[in-house]
Formats: structure tokens, C-alpha cells, sequence
């Protein structure tokens, strides 16, 4: 039953052939077999809690990753300064999820507050890869996506800052989105880095993230930065005609990719170009700075975000300490691990006066740059492709010691938070070191259908599902 | 060598919204110790804030009154520094662009009106409070994100009274707005002053100190006054201020260091990724217009021409807006401003200042003290009676002619009546008419008061008067 997707679950709930209750066992007994080795959950809901029966999604559970808060759960960001911290409030994520008679599965493992790319900054130990668990999964949705890969999860919900969904959704072989910058609502999602975060779904195929996509997309008054638009119902897109589509096809990097990454690739654009796509080669002279970017900006904003856990009020408070600056300095030394030190290092450097202008200032401009790039390009293309990854899944601690060569793995998918657009990532080749890679597709601000349309059409004619890691 | 001051003031003003800047939470003051806060004030993990519409009217509001530019673009910014009462480690305030920039207060100085200009006005959220005990330090959020406008004056001002008289139009201005209740020393009015001073004539600043804690105007004018001998005095002793932030200590009357400008905080603010900018078109700006009460000087000009006030009673009645209106209704009832005034002047506010009370503690109703007045003018009683009246409804609120009808105040006009009581007098009071046959004329007032007491002063003393001379006349 953990092998099947979200869709097929639902349409047998509506059979009567299977309850969401069934399913949350299926997906126990896997979670038995295999976390031990995968490591993708921080907490495991082992009693099933239903939600009603009425809504979309018939009490199927669904994982969460542990940035998002559930009631009464607690929410860890993996990090041990909030390792016992109980929310008293739902996600609105959750809350919608709740509407839809969503069950939970558990809280999936991530790097810490969301900072990384492989889960290895986790104060929970590192989520391994079910393709090859010598190989890291990605992150910092690691869990996420690892989980869904190897049938510890139906579904899951992941965040995605500078790539956090979509990276590790390609490392394992699975579908990720990022929406749209202000579609999902981030409240009650830790803040990472406030202008970037996005919630979105991964998944095993395209119609469960349209499924979670028609939920999890609304306006909320909550968050003053969630955008007042029109919800449609994402599945209308599935399944139609692409021909004659206009797609941009992001090259210039290509070289720099892995040989698997660049074969796949090749491999995406003859089908699209079989399904009557008009395949050219975008020129977005401002991405080349975008990792350095996004470097400036994101850990800005965390400086100022994870200011708040200081001991005093929730949280990890050191033992003895001498007087209010060392309680301070003590709980922060010992509850932040050294990738999230490093960020907030970084960010409190760039926003120091004297700094300010020449990074916080110019990072601000170039991302206007970034905007006009794209912003050009949409006018000429309905989507623009890429690798989403440079590599297949790295080797676990092969990158660790090396921060430059870790933040360059986002390279291909910082675009689309900088620019607040929608990108999918759906699996598009297994390469001969059998990992997976994954195809980006991005589109143009609120122009998701788009995305849709593409990911949907390719995924009938590639995909991997049958080639997932679930036994 | 003469030396000029140099003063720009920062003050702070508690918005009277009912509830907080970015949440739901009650900004009522005096509740229990973090009652008043929720997950969004309290800063927890994974809240955003959503800004009080309340707090942009109030502050478009301020900058019709005070003659700013109101900006159709700003936004939010984050001040990041550490303390047990700032939930998140950061306030949410302005910075480069705040809601409101330029704009003037005027105050009144012995050369007539003054224009202190100023810098900028923003929207910020206040901070909780710490309690420093025997046992501990403990934290109260209630306050954390109460709304505040912190109003930046230009470095324009030259002396304390000056810069008590900007203090004091601005609580003038921001109680006629209703957008604050200007209390200094509940907190919910607070000023910051920056000070130097420059020998006369020089245009470059001298090297400033910040003055922190002064809890009353009183405290500001001493401060600034104790901060500008101790400025001169250094400098007159050759050596050179150093920047720095001083506490004023009301006990020991004097300022002490609290910080260099060397232990100064690195705020790294940045706009606030959490908000979007605050947009503010010529409609929404045109709606507050017309919702503007009259100002302070407006209704103190008003009052002057409309009622043929004198000045300086003019501007005591506008000094509060309660107080004008008070008035305003009270003539509504009784055209008289004259005397109203005269009343509420003298009489109303001799004994509510007695008991350190306001016009609106007063148990008389503007329409009742019309009444008193209009009692007096068609004769019913004297000003004199008038008075014992006042102070029976000052005690219990009741209606003057209930008062007056009850004690049966009223006025003796009936010249029979009188002419029996005067003959009276007259007759026992030998001495006193001799005197005045001898020519003594002012005998006439004993004679009077002599009336008025066996009358128990009800009798109308023009009436009196008029019988007596013309009795004492007939001897």
C-alpha cells in the first residue's frame, strides 16, 4: 500500500477497498524497516489521528517536515535549540491539510533550521539516500523527500528557500514544487529566510503535487506576504497537449554538470521536442551571481530570524552561566550547530554598517536584475528548463568540510526564490552510477499551470516510478 | 566666551489603539504579567505579524495636524539587538523610509510664535518591560508591541523651556487627536533629548550626549538645564565632551553616564521581509482630512473671535480639548460666554486643581454650570449665592435649581419686602448713618452687607443699594 501514490490511495478510500487508517499502518510497518537506516524522520506519529472523512484527501497521512508546526507536536527545525519546543498553534498549512481530512505521518528530518543541502546539518544525524545510502538525499527537505522515495510516506510537504524542495526531490527521484513566492502561506513554518521560504509538496508524480498544491494554495491573513489570487484546481492541467508550447532551455552550465546530469538532460529535450515543443536557448546573464546572492540574502534575513532563540523564553537554555550576555552566548554556542553559526555570521557581517551598501544593498539590486532577466525571458517562453542539480546525490561527508562547493549543489535552483517564480523538479533519468536526476522546470510568477502542463505531459512519457527504492 | 545650546528631542507616543501593532492582543494597561500577549507577540517560532490599519490613520493623522509630508511609500524595518524583553530580538520599526518626514510644531515663546521643525516621524512597536527584583530579573510582555510613533525633532531648539513647550504642544496636539494620552509618567509619552553646545554664531554642532529617563516636563527642563552647565563647564575648562548616552537621576538631580558612544549598538536594520510596504493614496489621506478634529490653535483663535474671549482665558480653555468642549457645550445651553468662562475659570478649575482632578472627573454637567450662570443673569440669584450653589452641585452633581429651590436661595426682588429689611437696618445702625450723613458715602456698603446678612444674602443687592441710598438720603 506505501508504494502507492496519493491519487491511487484516494480513489481506493472512495472504493471502499482501504482506509486512511490501513494506509497510516502500511506506512508504520515501513517506517519499522527502514528508518533506522534512512533516518528520515524526527518524529514518528505512531497513533493514527484522524481529521474527518470528508475532505480530498479521505484521512491519508501525510509527512511533514519539521519546520511546519503541527498542535501539540513538537518542532525541532532539527536543531537542538529547539529539540523539545511544542507549538501551541497549527501551521496554516496544516490547517488546510486538517480540512482536507489529512492524517500526519511525522516530522521529517532536514537540515538544521533549513540550512544545507544534504541533511548532514541535522542535530538529528543524517538522513541517508534510499538509492544508495552511502549517498546523501539532498536537503535541507531531505527527509521529505527521502521518505516519499522509499515508501516511508505517501506524500510530504516540504520548504524551499534556495532549493530545499526541488534539490532533494531530484537527489531521490521524486517530484518537488516550489510555488510561487506569497501562493502558500508560510505561517507557522520556522522562518529560514523570510523572502525566499516557500511550502510546497514532494511527491512520487505530478497529479499527488497538483492534489496538494489545490490545498495548500490560498490566501491567508495571516501572512501579510501571501498574495490575494484566485485558487484554481491545478489537475485541470494534467494530461493536455503541449505542442507548440515555447520553452527556454537554460544551457550555459550544462558543461559544468555531472556526465548523468548532462545525458538526462539531452535526453528531457528530445521528448519535449517529441511533443512538439519549441525548444531555444535562454541567455539569463544575471544567474551567474546568483549563488553569491542568494548568500548575502538569505543568511541576512536568518541572522535577524533565529535572533529570537536566545534562551530566555522557550527553548534550549545552557547550564551555568554567569550573568545575561553569557547565558546568551552559552546557549547559542551550544544550540546552533556550525553551518547555522556560520550563516548568521555571514548575515550579521553583510548588515553591519559599512557593509550594508556594498552587500545587503547591491544583493537587493541584483536580484531586481535577476527579476528583469526572467521577467524578459517569460515574455518569449512559457517555461524555462534546467537540470535542477548540477550532480547526482554526493557522497555523505564528501561535501561537508567544503561550504563553497556545498552552496554551489543550489546553483541551478536559487533563480527561482530570488525571483519569487514557481519550479518543479520531476525526475528525468536514472544515471549509470544508478542515482537519479532531475529535470527543473520553471515558469513565470502565478503561471504554475504552465509548470503543470510541462511536468505533467513529460511525466507520461518518462518516468521512474517503478524504479523507486520501496522494497 | 557665550555659549548657545543645542536641542533636538525623540519622543515616543503610545497609540491608544485598542489592540497591538502586528496582533490581536489588548494594549490595555495594568493587566497581570504576560496576559495580554500571544504567540505573535511573544515571538515564537514560525509567526508573522499583520499590521493594525488603526496605527497608519493614527499617524497620517498626526502628520495632517503637524504638517508633514506623508509618504505614499514606506516600509517597515528590522532594529536587531539582544535583550530579555524584546521577544524576537529584533524591533520592528522604520528606517529609510518612514511614514512621515518633515513638518513643523509651533510653540509660543516670549517672542511670539516659534516653528520647530522636524526630522521625521515613524511607526514602530514598543518593547516589554524588565523587572529587576531582589530574587531576579523578570520579563512583562504586555507591552510588547503596543503601537508607538517616535517623533524626531530637528537639532532647532535653544533652550529647556523651549524644548518643554515642544513637549507640550505635542501633548496638546496628539490629546485633541485622541491618538494618545500624552501621560510622561505612566510611560505613555517619553522623551529622549540630544544636547550640545557651540560657542554663539558657530554653525557646526558640538559633540552631543543623548539624555535618557526624564519622566516629566519638569525633569526634561532640569536635565537639559543640569546638561548644559555641565557642557560648558567642561569646555570652558579647556576639555572636549565625549558622545555619549546619560541617564538624568531625579534623586540627585543631575545626569550620569550610562553609555560611550564606543559601547554603541550595531542595529543592523534591514526592511522587514515579513511586511509589505505601507501604500497611502491622496483618497485614503483625503477620507482622514475630512475626519480631523479642530486644533489646538485653531480653536484657541476661534474661541478668542467666536466669543470675544480674552486671550489668555482663550488659551486655558483650549488647552485641553475636553475642556474647550466643555465650554462650547455650556454656552450651547446659556449664551453667556463671558461668564461661563468666568466660571469654569475660576471656580471649576480652582477645585478640581485642589483635588488634582480633571474636567472630566466634574460631576457638573456643562449644561448645569449654563444653568448656575443663567440663574444669576435673570436674577434668580446673586453671584454670591451663585457660589454656594457651585460648590453644593461640585459635591453631589445636582441640578442648581433644585439646590436653589430647596434652600430656597431664591433672590429677595420683591421691594416691599425689602424696604421693611432696609428700614430695619437702618434703624440699628445710628452710628453708621451718622457717619454717613457726615459724608462718609462708602457706609453705604456696611449698610448693604448689613441687608445681605439678615437676608442671608438673598436679597438683590442692586435693589438694596438703590433703597438705601434713597432712604438714607431721605433722613
Amino acid at each position: 500500500m506505501y508504494k502507492k501514490t496519493l491519487h491511487q490511495l484516494i480513489d481506493l478510500i472512495n472504493k471502499k477497498e482501504i482506509t486512511g487508517r490501513e494506509i497510516h499502518k502500511s506506512v508504520l510497518d515501513r517506517i519499522d524497516l527502514k528508518d533506522k537506516d534512512i533516518n528520515a524522520y524526527t518524529t514518528v506519529f505512531r497513533e493514527y489521528e484522524e481529521y474527518g472523512k470528508d475532505g480530498i484527501l479521505k484521512g491519508i497521512p501525510i509527512a511533514i517536515k519539521d519546520n511546519m508546526h503541527i498542535k501539540g507536536k513538537r518542532t525541532t527545525c532539527s536543531s537542538k535549540i529547539l529539540e523539545n519546543f511544542v507549538p501551541e498553534f497549527n501551521a496554516t498549512v496544516i490547517e488546510e491539510l486538517e480540512k482536507e481530512s489529512a492524517s500526519f505521518m511525522g516530522k521529517t528530518n532536514m537540515d538544521e533550521f533549513a540550512m544545507g543541502s544534504s541533511t548532514e546539518t541535522s542535530y538529528f544525524g543524517v538522513t541517508k539516500n534510499p538509492w544508495d545510502t552511502t549517498k546523501i538525499p539532498g536537503g535541507s527537505s531531505g527527509g521529505s523527500a527521502a521518505a516519499v522515495a522509499c515508501g516511508e510516506a505517501i506524500a510530504a510537504l516540504g520548504s524551499d528557500t534556495g532549493g530545499s524542495i526541488r534539490q532533494p526531490a531530484a537527489l531521490c527521484g521524486v517530484v518537488g514544487m516550489k510555488p510561487t513566492y506569497g501562493r502558500v502561506s508560510r505561517y507557522g513554518l520556522v522562518a529560514f529566510a523570510s523572502s525566499l521560504d516557500q511550502i510546497g509538496p514532494i511527491t512520487k508524480d505530478v497529479e499527488d503535487a497538483a492534489i496538494l498544491m489545490n490545498i495548500i494554495s490560498k490566501k491567508d491573513e495571516k501572512d501579510s506576504t501571501s498574495v490575494n489570487i484566485k485558487r484554481e484546481d491545478f489537475t485541470q492541467y494534467l494530461n493536455q497537449n503541449i505542442k507548440g508550447m515555447k520553452i527556454g532551455v537554460y544551457d550555459k552550465v550544462l558543461k559544468d554538470c555531472s556526465e548523468g546530469v548532462a545525458k538526462s538532460m539531452e535526453n528531457s529535450m528530445d521528448i519535449l521536442k517529441n511533443l512538439g515543443c519549441k525548444l531555444e536557448n535562454v541567455d539569463l546573464p544575471s544567474v551567474q551571481y546568483c549563488v553569491s546572492d542568494y548568500y548575502i540574502i538569505a543568511p541576512a534575513e536568518a541572522s535577524s530570524n533565529l535572533s529570537r532563540y536566545d534562551g530566555v523564553k522557550y527553548g534550549f537554555r545552557a547550564d551555568g552561566y554567569d550573568d545575561l550576555m553569557d547565558m546568551y552566548i552559552k546557549t547559542r554556542t551550544e544550540g546552533f550547530g556550525d553551518e547555522v553559526k556560520r550563516r548568521i555570521m555571514l548575515g550579521t557581517y553583510v548588515l553591519s554598517s559599512g557593509y550594508y551598501d556594498a552587500y545587503y544593498l547591491k544583493a537587493q539590486k541584483l536580484r531586481s536584475l535577476l527579476k528583469k532577466d526572467f521577467n524578459s525571458a517569460f515574455a518569449k517562453y512559457d517555461c524555462i528548463i534546467s537540470p535542477t542539480t548540477p550532480t547526482e546525490a554526493f557522497g555523505i561527508g564528501e561535501k561537508a568540510g567544503n561550504p563553497l562547493q556545498m552552496y554551489l549543489s543550489d546553483i541551478f535552483t536559487i533563480p527561482a526564490n530570488l525571483t519569487s517564480i514557481p519550479a518543479i523538479s520531476i525526475p528525468n533519468g536514472i544515471s549509470n552510477n544508478g542515482l537519479p536526476t532531475g529535470l527543473q522546470i520553471m515558469a513565470n510568477a502565478f503561471r504554475e499551470d504552465n509548470i503543470f502542463k510541462c511536468a505533467s505531459a513529460f511525466e507520461k512519457e518518462f518516468n521512474i516510478i517503478d524504479k523507486l527504492p520501496m522494497n | 566666551m557665550e555659549y548657545e545650546p543645542v536641542i533636538g528631542l525623540e519622543v515616543h507616543i503610545q497609540l491608544s489603539t485598542k489592540t497591538k501593532i502586528f496582533c490581536s492582543c489588548s494594549t490595555d494597561f495594568g493587566a497581570n504579567p504576560n496576559t495580554h500577549t500571544c504567540p505573535v507577540c511573544l515571538g515564537m517560532p514560525g509567526v508573522l505579524p499583520v499590521l493594525n490599519k488603526k496605527v497608519v490613520e493614527y499617524a497620517v493623522k498626526l502628520g495632517l495636524a503637524l504638517n508633514c509630508d506623508i509618504n505614499k511609500f514606506s516600509r517597515f524595518a528590522r532594529k536587531n539587538y539582544f535583550y530579555p524583553d524584546l521577544p524576537k530580538g529584533y524591533q520592528i520599526s522604520q528606517y529609510e523610509l518612514p511614514i512621515l518626514e518633515n513638518g513643523f510644531v509651533e510653540i509660543e515663546t516670549d517672542d511670539g510664535y516659534k516653528k520647530i521643525t522636524l526630522e521625521r516621524i515613524h511607526m514602530e512597536e514598543d518593547a516589554g518591560k524588565t523587572i529587576h527584583k531582589a530574587d531576579g530579573s523578570y520579563v512583562d510582555l504586555n507591552r510588547t508591541g503596543v503601537p508607538l510613533l517616535e517623533i524626531v525633532s530637528n537639532p532647532v531648539m535653544h533652550t529647556p523651556k523651549e524644548a518643554s513647550e515642544y513637549l507640550k504642544a505635542i501633548r496638546k496636539t496628539v490629546r485633541y487627536l485622541g491618538i494618545c494620552d500624552g501621560n510622561m509618567e505612566e510611560g505613555s509619552m517619553r522623551c529622549d533629548a540630544n544636547i550640545s553646545i557651540r560657542p554663539k554664531g558657530q554653525t557646526k554642532l558640538g559633540t552631543k550626549a543623548e539624555l535618557k529617563n526624564m519622566n516629566s516636563f519638569k525633569h526634561v527642563e532640569k536635565a537639559l538645564s543640569y546638561e548644559i552647565e555641565r557642557q560648558t563647564a567642561i569646555i570652558e575648562d579647556g576639555d572636549k565632551i565625549i558622545q555619549e548616552t546619560r541617564l538624568w537621576d531625579e534623586k540627585n538631580q543631575i545626569t550620569k553616564s550610562m553609555r560611550t558612544k564606543e559601547d554603541a549598538f550595531e542595529y543592523r536594520y534591514f526592511p522587514d521581509p515579513d511586511l509589505v510596504p505601507i501604500l497611502i493614496d491622496d483618497n485614503y489621506i483625503n477620507q482622514i482630512k475630512n475626519d480631523m478634529p479642530e486644533l489646538p490653535k485653531a480653536k484657541y483663535e476661534r474661541f478668542v473671535r467666536e466669543y470675544s474671549l480674552k486671550e489668555d482665558d482663550a488659551r486655558i480653555l483650549t488647552d485641553e480639548k475636553h475642556l474647550a468642549d466643555y465650554f462650547e457645550e455650556a454656552c450651547k445651553i446659556h449664551n453667556n460666554p463671558t461668564a461661563i468662562a468666568n466660571w469654569i475659570l475660576t471656580e471649576m478649575l480652582g477645585a478640581l486643581n485642589k483635588e488634582n482632578k480633571t474636567i472630566e472627573d466634574s460631576l457638573i454637567k456643562p449644561n448645569q454650570i449654563a444653568k448656575l450662570v443663567k440663574l444669576i443673569d435673570n436674577n434668580t440669584i446673586s453671584g454670591k449665592i451663585g457660589k454656594s450653589v457651585f460648590a453644593q452641585m461640585y459635591k453631589t452633581g445636582d441640578e442648581p435649581e433644585k439646590i436653589v429651590k430647596e434652600k430656597g436661595l431664591t433672590q429677595i426682588t420683591d421691594t416691599g419686602k425689602l424696604e421693611n429689611i432696609v428700614d430695619e437696618v437702618i434703624k440699628n445702625n445710628e452710628k453708621a448713618v451718622e457717619n454717613y450723613k457726615s459724608g462718609k458715602k462708602n457706609t453705604i456698603g456696611f449698610f448693604v452687607g448689613q441687608v445681605m446678612k439678615a437676608t442671608k444674602g438673598k436679597a438683590n443687592p442692586k435693589i438694596v443699594n438703590e433703597l438705601l441710598i434713597k432712604k438714607l438720603e431721605e433722613i
